[in-house]
């Protein structure tokens, strides 16, 4: 194709990229500007730019007990599903076992499952287990949804793997055990770090399961759905402003360290559910 | 056959590694058919193959990374294939070295001994014994991916050799190298053989490799034992069509023995050997041009057709056509040649093989 034509194709192009991104972005770039916005919500533009709702904001002791109980959760999260997850992954990358290829459909499940039908399931069984629903069950509720996530990013880190490395160490007269812990998990520690980041940021911002499974303390976003149905407030934007900077910055993190550790070929299966 | 005579060690050495009946199948697949072969201490013993062959699956079983199928692999009076890899002392350098990319050279070569709990001061002693025994100290503080491939292959030399293995197994260990690194190498690894004494099975695809470096050769066909002799030996007199190719070059005359005379097209010569269908092989260095008109006793001749010529430095090799046979003739170098020409070989250097 000459550049003529491509340049001639590309123009409407352009707009249209940037008319999507407009879609995308503009009700975000309005949220963090009416953060800002002395008059709060009502009024556009916003004249008068101030930092009044984030002060208020960092007063508010329930939304911080909120935070603390979503860091909570997300960090006991990301502690089970990277656990049960590597394990998933080991047997899906080594043991070869009637019914594998169900098995993997059924671990990567949840990536494609609606959260209400994860977290209702979830409440069915612990009722019907008569557990007292709490930051407990939300935690029980979180780490095992985020398996799959586990499992997928995992599983592609073991896939890439040399596992002439792991013959080399048996060789040398480790054990397996001794080979699992000096050779494979070192290995996959980029594949680790890429996909605690992940569970953590789902975690952090779950609302389906979290709904289901929550006792009398909230996490953050179920604090924050709360507080909406009262009515919106600046400071609900500004908060919803922090968290937008530090999901970014989680995601950017794991970003980089993912196209670290797996290079051009990690699978598409790894995109955000 | 001859190949199992030769298959017997020198009594006076003591075997290290016997191999009884092992083979080998994955699912359908036979890989190895009915092994035996013994290897004595101190031996240099290659394992040759095209690819294909199973002889990286024969050494990944005395290694400890399969199990065989039928049979029973012995080391020392111990049998070894029940054991798992870490616990046999035998040691691997890997096709593709395996460094450990996460650990320095040092590291790397400490490997073995840490994981067996040795003593600290005793490991720096033996690993940096081992770096200098494979010249590597100027690097031990680097990562392996920093290292030319060379250089590689002497970390994973040295991993291996630190721990004192009864056994080394190499695979391939030099065909990742360029041909004059290769060549280098190969003579560093002789010499290392030599100084340290340990048993070395070297598994390659490369007949010039095998013959030049090792004491015998096992030369595997399809999953099973061709022949077994040293490089020398197996050269002179192999004992299948198959072999003689492989091995060198060679002209294989195909025809009959009759009445006591072996028939190959237009070239036929006395022979008491008993009679029926035969194949002979031929060195191209055992044919030289006739310089005289004289028929000796114990030669045969032929007039053949030159068709090619081949220089290459000290010799060259002709391709000659005798009534429609081809056949190569390696002579000293003698400047340009064409026509025809009478030549002449000593029988004794035609080989009868099987096919």
């Amino acid at each position: 194709m000459s550049g003529h034509s491509r340049s001639r194709r590309g123009a409407p192009l352009l707009v249209y990229a940037a008319l999507v991104f407009v879609f995308i972005y503009l009700p975000v770039i309005v949220l963090i500007l009416y953060s800002f916005n002395r008059d709060g919500v009502g009024g556009f533009p916003p004249r008068h730019l101030t930092l009044a709702w984030y002060r208020q904001l960092f007063a508010d002791a329930p939304l911080w007990d909120a935070v603390l109980n979503s860091l909570k959760v997300a960090a006991g999260s990301v502690a089970l599903s990277l656990t049960l997850g590597l394990l998933a992954a080991l047997a899906l990358d080594r043991a070869s076992f009637p019914g594998k290829a169900l098995f993997r459909r059924l671990v990567l499940l949840p990536l494609i499952l609606p959260g209400i039908i994860t977290g209702l399931s979830l409440l069915m069984f612990l009722v019907f287990v008569g557990a007292q629903l709490s930051l407990f069950t939300v935690f029980l509720g979180h780490g095992t949804a985020l398996i799959s996530v586990a499992t997928t990013e995992l599983f592609a880190g073991l896939q890439k793997l040399d596992r002439a490395q792991e013959e080399a160490s048996l060789d040398l007269g480790a054990t397996p055990w001794q080979t699992f812990w000096r050779v494979t998990v070192p290995n996959l520690k980029l594949s680790l770090i890429a996909a605690g980041l992940l569970i953590f940021t789902l975690s952090m911002d779950e609302i389906a399961v979290t709904f289901f499974l929550t006792g009398r303390d909230n996490t953050l976003p179920l604090e924050i759905w709360g507080r909406l149905r009262r009515g919106i407030t600046p400071e609900i934007n500004a908060v919803s402003a922090l968290i937008l900077a530090v999901s970014v910055a989680l995601i950017v993190i794991w970003h980089r360290v993912r196209t670290r550790g797996l290079g051009a070929d990690a699978p598409e299966l790894l995109e955000r559910p | 056959m001859s190949s199992v005579a030769a298959n017997s060690l020198d009594p006076a050495s003591a075997v290290l590694l016997e191999i009884r009946g092992v083979a080998k199948r994955f699912g359908a697949r036979e890989v190895l058919r009915n092994i035996s072969l013994n290897i004595a201490e101190g031996e240099f013993l290659a394992l040759l193959g095209e690819s294909g062959s199973g002889k990286t699956t024969l050494l990944r079983l005395v290694a400890g990374f399969e199990e065989p199928t039928a049979g029973e692999i012995w080391m020392s009076g111990e049998r070894l294939d029940l054991l798992p890899p870490y616990r046999r002392r035998v040691n691997t350098v890997f096709q593709n070295y395996a460094l450990f990319p996460h650990l320095s050279v040092r590291e790397n070569v400490a490997y073995g001994l840490r994981v067996k709990k040795t003593a600290a001061t005793e490991i720096d002693g033996r690993v940096d014994e081992a770096l200098r025994m494979v010249k590597i100290e100027e690097f031990a503080a680097w990562r392996p991916s920093k290292l030319s491939g060379g250089q590689q292959q002497r970390v994973a030399l040295a991993r291996a050799l630190v721990n004192r293995p009864r056994l080394l197994l190499l695979d391939e260990p030099l065909s990742a190298l360029d041909a004059n690194l290769r060549k280098q190498m190969q003579s560093e690894l002789k010499a290392l053989q030599r100084e340290i004494g340990i048993t070395f099975l070297f598994v390659t695809h490369d007949q010039e490799e095998a013959m030049a470096l090792s004491d015998r050769i096992a030369l595997l066909r399809d999953g099973a034992l061709e022949q077994v002799a040293s490089a020398r030996e197996i050269y002179a007199h192999p004992a299948t069509a198959y072999t003689a190719r492989f091995i060198g070059q060679t002209n294989l005359l195909r025809g009959e023995i009759l009445d006591g005379m072996a028939r190959c097209g237009a070239i036929a010569w006395p022979s008491d050997d008993p009679g029926g269908a035969a194949i002979f092989s031929l060195r191209p260095e055992a044919i030289r041009l006739a310089s005289d008109a004289v028929a000796r006793p114990g030669t045969a001749r032929f007039r053949a057709a030159l068709e090619q010529q081949f220089f290459s430095g000290a010799s060259e090799l002709l391709e000659v056509n005798c009534s429609g046979q081809l056949l190569r003739v390696r002579v000293s170098a003698r400047g340009p040649l064409s026509g025809e020409h009478e030549f002449v070989f000593s029988t004794a250097d035609a080989i009868r093989v099987q096919e």
